[in-house]
């Protein structure tokens, strides 16, 4: 499935992240996948998608322009894909 | 070809390495003749558990993710069990290199049981008649009993880790025949002329010819075939092999050695190429971040004699061991080089008097090596 | 890494550039994934 602005999601329990200078490192440990988050903004993102009903609402609160709302999505849904994020 | 940005990036360093190989001990039931640690007998100075313990405690607080152990043969350490087992209690995970003489059908069912673990086994022919000349006597059968034994355990799909030499090169066809015949992975490496490989590299490594059949079968094959980034230098040749297309060392990997000295990777165990070791002040961490060694391979390189070649970006020059180990100079051509570069540079070594190529700086190999013996 | 936006042509297929220069959104790489197995230096 792919994911909208209005869509839930948060990280994967088994999945950790490190933080790295530009940005950090994501890390599954069941399936092995290491994905580069690159840009301090997109962690903050990853972070918190959790506390926010829905990707719209985590954006705006880490105050995301939403003309980056288009590259946001494609990145969280290719995180998706990689299973470091679960559709909640 | 990946995102040269990420590249850039990563050739500048980490906070912590992303993968870093651990030998745990020099001792080894085989004499390989390519062994690129030299191993054989184990060296009194070896870490002790609490000695391992306490690196990957340091590495547990670096978010090290997974780690790479080997050796010498890792298996050998009684307490190798008791190491693994603390590095995966602390959200390390590990993957362990091995020739296979331990897994008898208990340790597979061990082995079987635990999570974030993967295994490596060695194997450098389809048949002994290819692999036990390069790997010793009996290798083989040692090596395909303990495939045997993690197949029935149900372990999963472990690897078998090839070193492409001029003897098995028209083998990949059935290596990964062997590796889909167990569910395994196949991962295929670049043979580099370092530990005893200073001296089998000669006769062992593939020939110009050859390389190109790799290049080609790797094209053919891409994702399914595993190569740890390893055949980079064969980018010269066309279109880009999957992967970074970078040397690694000490910018994202780098080697802990079984006495805790610290070297930028598995491939350049000499001294020229030691950064530290874990116990100094500051530790491991300090090693990554401050060493003299890891900061200089984090500068920009330069392409030296490469520069007026039009393929140095994508074949990087090289691998640094490689051309080390060879006596050729780091700013320049690998002595693999596919449009022959190094070659010529080589003869012209080899035709001059003295002899340049450095060795390298331990040698732990068994003091009678008996009917070690290169196939030609 | 620059804060500011960059436009790559790594992933995004034609079509997707196309669409970018017509609605003028920021277009910035933000995740990439690597293999884990997948770095020199490892055997
Ligand atoms: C040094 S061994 C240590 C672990 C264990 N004893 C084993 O053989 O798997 C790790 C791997 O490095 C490979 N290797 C040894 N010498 C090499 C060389 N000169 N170049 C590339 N790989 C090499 C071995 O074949 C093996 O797959
Ligand atoms: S490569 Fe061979 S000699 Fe070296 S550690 Fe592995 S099994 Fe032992
Ligand atoms: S020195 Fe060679 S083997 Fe080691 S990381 Fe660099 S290119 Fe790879």
């Amino acid at each position: 499935m792919t994911l909208t602005l209005s869509s839930a999601c948060a990280l994967h329990p088994q999945v950790a992240l490190r933080p790295e200078p530009f940005g950090a490192l994501a890390y599954h440990y069941g399936n092995r996948r290491l994905v580069f988050l690159k840009h301090p903004d997109v962690v903050r993102v990853v972070r918190e998608l959790g506390d926010h009903p829905s990707i719209a609402h985590t954006l705006r609160a880490c105050g995301i322009a939403t003309e980056r709302d288009a590259s946001f999505l494609q990145a969280l849904n290719q995180l998706t894909k990689s299973e470091i994020l679960r559709v909640c | 070809m990946s995102a040269s940005q990420l590249v850039t990036q990563l050739k500048r360093g980490l906070d912590a390495p992303i993968c870093l190989t651990w030998e745990l001990t020099y001792a080894c039931n085989l004499q390989c003749v390519h062994c690129l640690s030299s191993s054989g007998q184990r060296d009194d100075r070896e870490l002790t558990t609490e000695q391992a313990f306490a690196v990957l405690d340091e590495l547990r607080d670096l978010q090290v993710f997974y780690i790479n152990i080997g050796g010498g043969e890792p298996m050998i350490r009684r307490d190798f069990f008791d190491i693994i087992e603390y590095s995966i209690a602390n959200d390390i995970g590990v993957k362990f290199s091995t020739n296979g003489a331990f897994i008898d059908e208990k340790n597979a069912q061990r082995l079987a049981a635990m999570d974030y673990l993967d295994i490596q086994i060695s194997l450098d022919g389809v048949d002994a008649i290819t692999n036990d000349p390069v790997r010793g006597v009996g290798s083989y059968d040692i090596a395909r009993r303990a495939m045997d034994n993690l197949k029935a355990a149900n372990f999963g799909p472990f690897k078998i880790s090839v070193v492409v030499t001029r003897h098995n090169v028209d083998q990949l066809d059935e290596f990964k025949a062997l590796a889909d015949s167990y569910g395994a992975q196949l991962r295929i490496t670049r043979l580099r002329p370092s530990g005893r490989g200073v001296d089998s590299w000669n006769d062992l490594h593939p020939t110009n010819e050859q390389q190109v059949q790799i290049y080609n079968w790797l094209l053919a094959h891409g994702e399914n075939v595993l190569t740890g980034d390893s055949f980079f230098h064969l980018n010269a040749i066309g279109e880009a092999l999957p992967g970074l297309n970078m040397c690694g060392a000490g910018r994202v990997v780098c080697l802990i050695d079984p006495i805790g000295d610290v070297y930028a990777c598995p491939f350049v165990l000499h001294d020229q190429f030691k950064a530290g070791n874990v116990h100094d002040a500051g530790g491991f961490t300090s090693v990554w971040r401050d060493s003299e060694l890891f900061t200089s391979l984090r500068e920009p390189e330069s392409a030296g004699a490469c520069a007026s070649c039009g393929n140095y970006d994508s074949c990087q020059g090289g691998c640094m061991a490689a051309k080390f180990f060879t006596g050729l100079p780091l700013d320049g051509p690998d002595p693999e080089c596919v449009i022959g570069h190094g070659e010529a540079l080589l003869a012209e070594r080899q035709a001059s008097p003295v002899s340049i190529t450095p060795k390298p700086s331990k040698d732990h190999s068994k003091p009678a090596r008996s009917a070690l013996s290169v196939v030609s | 890494m620059s804060p500011v936006a960059v436009a790559t042509a790594e992933t995004a297929s034609q079509e997707t550039l196309e669409t970018a220069s017509e609605v003028l959104v920021l277009e910035e790489l933000l995740v990439e994934e690597i293999s884990i197995d997948g770095m020199c230096g490892v055997y």
